[in-house]
């Protein structure tokens, strides 16, 4: 049971998000964590080749800048070995060309089952996992609540709007985690020293079988024309609970109707 | 510039067509000059009537048999454009199912997407879309740079639903060629949960709770204030992530987009990846320990207080007048 798990690494989303000035993408330069959303997926995997007792996780993961403090994060989880696509001509690619450069990336791990998150929490597009399952050829089921592998079968809850849907699908296929369907366990002070030498095999484009022109920003069929600040909401009334604020909100609610 | 033919994506939830599919065809019908739709309903004809009083002339409606709508959509409207027939624009809704479609869709005729669409404004050679993005905080035009068909998937309650009153349309039923290995997701069984209220992005009233409320245990208080103002309970992503609730209940960004008369946040100190779910709500009330909690910025009635004191209080404040 091989397993690939994509993984984004973003800038921290704590701190405020800037864009470029000319080309209005996001600025993705200095230190690059891991994206939260992937943790679950690279849980997932761990236990499903744990399950299954044989087989690895690889993680794929693309960055403009040959980052990997996140891809060590995850390698200290478990994972077994890492596969980056670091290239000046990804940057301002969007979400078709990022799966190009994946797509390709991936075929090269020959894994049973792709695992990704259901969108970053940068660029939160939610296509890229579906776009390398059809440029792979395979299955996708998207929005995963529990997996299990069946044979050359994956079974999958999938997260409806009334419930869950039982999905199957034969392997290899692509599945994308919902997350907070499984606890990402916290790296052990023994996976963190042994992922320092866990290999990442660094790519280029190039490598890739890729034309620069099917990535980056030549390959991204859109662009942002105009950035501008949206309709501020004015802060009303604050006050401080000293025991009687239930009865403000009361009134407030009263005043609105709604009781 | 006016489009020729925009298409519509008609999702449907037990037999009827989605809330964003009503409000996608409003606008369909502003963008471009004739309205179409694609469907996967057992049932069109009833189906499609609905959809012709809201403008739709031509519905096209394929057979997908137990798969996943993903695949088996995509390749039905990849032939149809491949033919000649398709759209200048398809407008898809921001769902499970709609993603899927679009995504291979895109690859299927190499057509890029623009996601999280909030609104449409004219260009020079074809609409241009509008995003959200910094938790709302600003909106950024973009545009196709190659041909048409343009792909857009749009997040619910962008735009208001209105009916023109149309006849019923015509249906062309489309029976895929050659279902791939991609058709083999099927659904073997549906499961639906016992849900008792009104849906979280239907909702005149939504409580929500977050990371402020300490432990798990602690959101059936927001359950249960969510019932006696007969709302609908949501949740901040930190609460999601944490395994309390299910995704379902998430409002944000990366979950569903609510705009209630009254969105009452519990705990939540306002991170823009939920603000930009839910700032569009016509009154917010914030009840937070911290008073420098970004959510007090768009708050019109702000709590400085407990949740753990404040909600039970609240509770019974309510139960008395009931």
């Amino acid at each position: 049971m091989n397993v690939v798990v994509c993984v984004k690494q973003i800038p921290d989303p704590a701190t405020p998000g800037q864009l470029d000035p000319t080309t209005h993408t996001l600025v993705r330069e200095g230190k690059l964590v891991i994206d939260d959303s992937d943790m679950y997926g690279v849980e997932m995997a761990l236990q499903l080749v744990g399950t299954a007792g044989s087989g690895e996780v690889t993680l794929v993961s693309m960055a403009p800048n040959g980052e990997t403090s996140g891809l060590r994060t995850a390698l200290a989880m478990g994972a077994a070995k890492a596969i980056l696509v670091s290239d000046d001509a990804l940057k301002g690619s969007d979400a078709l060309g990022t799966a190009r450069v994946l797509a390709a990336a991936i075929k090269r791990a020959e894994p049973d089952l792709i695992l990704a998150a259901t969108e970053s929490t940068d660029g939160y597009t939610g296509t890229t996992p579906v776009q390398v399952a059809e440029l792979l050829g395979l299955p996708s089921i998207t929005f995963a609540k529990h997996i299990e592998i069946d044979g050359s079968t994956v079974k999958v809850q999938r997260q409806t709007e009334a419930g869950y849907d039982e999905v199957t699908s034969p392997l290899p296929a692509l599945v994308t985690v919902t997350a907070g369907v499984v606890e990402p366990r916290y790296p052990s002070f023994k996976g963190i020293m042994a992922a320092k030498n866990k290999p990442v095999d660094e790519l280029k484009v190039g490598d890739l079988g890729l034309e620069a022109s099917q990535v980056g920003q030549a390959g991204a069929g859109q662009q942002i024309t105009d950035v501008a600040a949206a309709e501020e909401r004015k802060a009303g009334e604050i006050v401080q609970d000293e025991g009687d604020a239930h009865e403000r909100i009361v009134a407030f609610l009263d005043q609105l109707k709604v009781i | 510039m006016a489009l020729n033919k925009v298409w519509v994506l008609a999702e449907a939830f037990e037999g009827k067509p989605l809330p964003i599919v009503l409000e996608l065809l409003t606008e369909a019908r502003s963008l471009g000059t004739t309205v179409e739709a694609v469907a996967w309903s057992p049932d069109i004809d009833a189906y499609a009537a609905e959809l012709g009083n809201y403008g739709v002339t031509k519905v096209h409606n394929i057979d997908i048999g137990q798969s996943l709508p993903g695949a088996p959509v995509a390749t039905a409207i990849a032939e149809l454009v491949q033919a000649g027939d398709g759209p200048d624009a398809l407008l898809v809704g921001m769902t499970y199912d709609g993603r899927d479609i679009a995504g291979r869709l895109s690859v299927k005729i190499d057509k890029p997407v623009l996601t999280n669409v909030v609104g449409f404004s004219d260009g020079a050679s074809g609409p241009v879309s509008e995003h959200a993005i910094f938790g709302g905080s600003q909106i950024v035009k973009a545009e196709f740079t190659g041909g048409s068909p343009y792909i857009f998937v749009v997040r619910p309650k962008s735009f208001a639903a209105e009916p023109s009153g149309g006849g019923a349309p015509e249906v062309v039923n489309h029976n895929v060629s050659d279902p791939g290995v991609t058709f083999a997701a099927v659904i073997e069984n549906r499961h639906v949960e016992a849900h008792e209220g009104p849906k979280l992005d239907e909702a005149a009233v939504v409580v929500s709770g977050g990371r402020g409320l300490g432990e798990a245990e602690k959101y059936s208080m927001i359950e249960e204030l969510a019932k006696l103002l007969k709302a609908a309970p949501g949740a901040s992503r930190a609460i999601v992530d944490a395994g309390w609730v299910p995704y379902s209940y998430q409002v944000g960004q990366t979950g569903k987009t609510v705009k209630p008369t009254v969105y009452i946040a519990c705990g939540i100190s306002g991170a823009t990846q939920h603000m930009v779910g839910m700032k569009g709500a016509k009154n917010i009330i914030a009840i937070n320990k911290d008073q420098e909690a970004p959510i007090f910025s768009i708050a019109d009635l702000g709590v400085v207080g407990d949740v753990h004191k404040v909600l039970p209080k609240l509770i019974e404040a309510l139960k008395a007048r009931s």
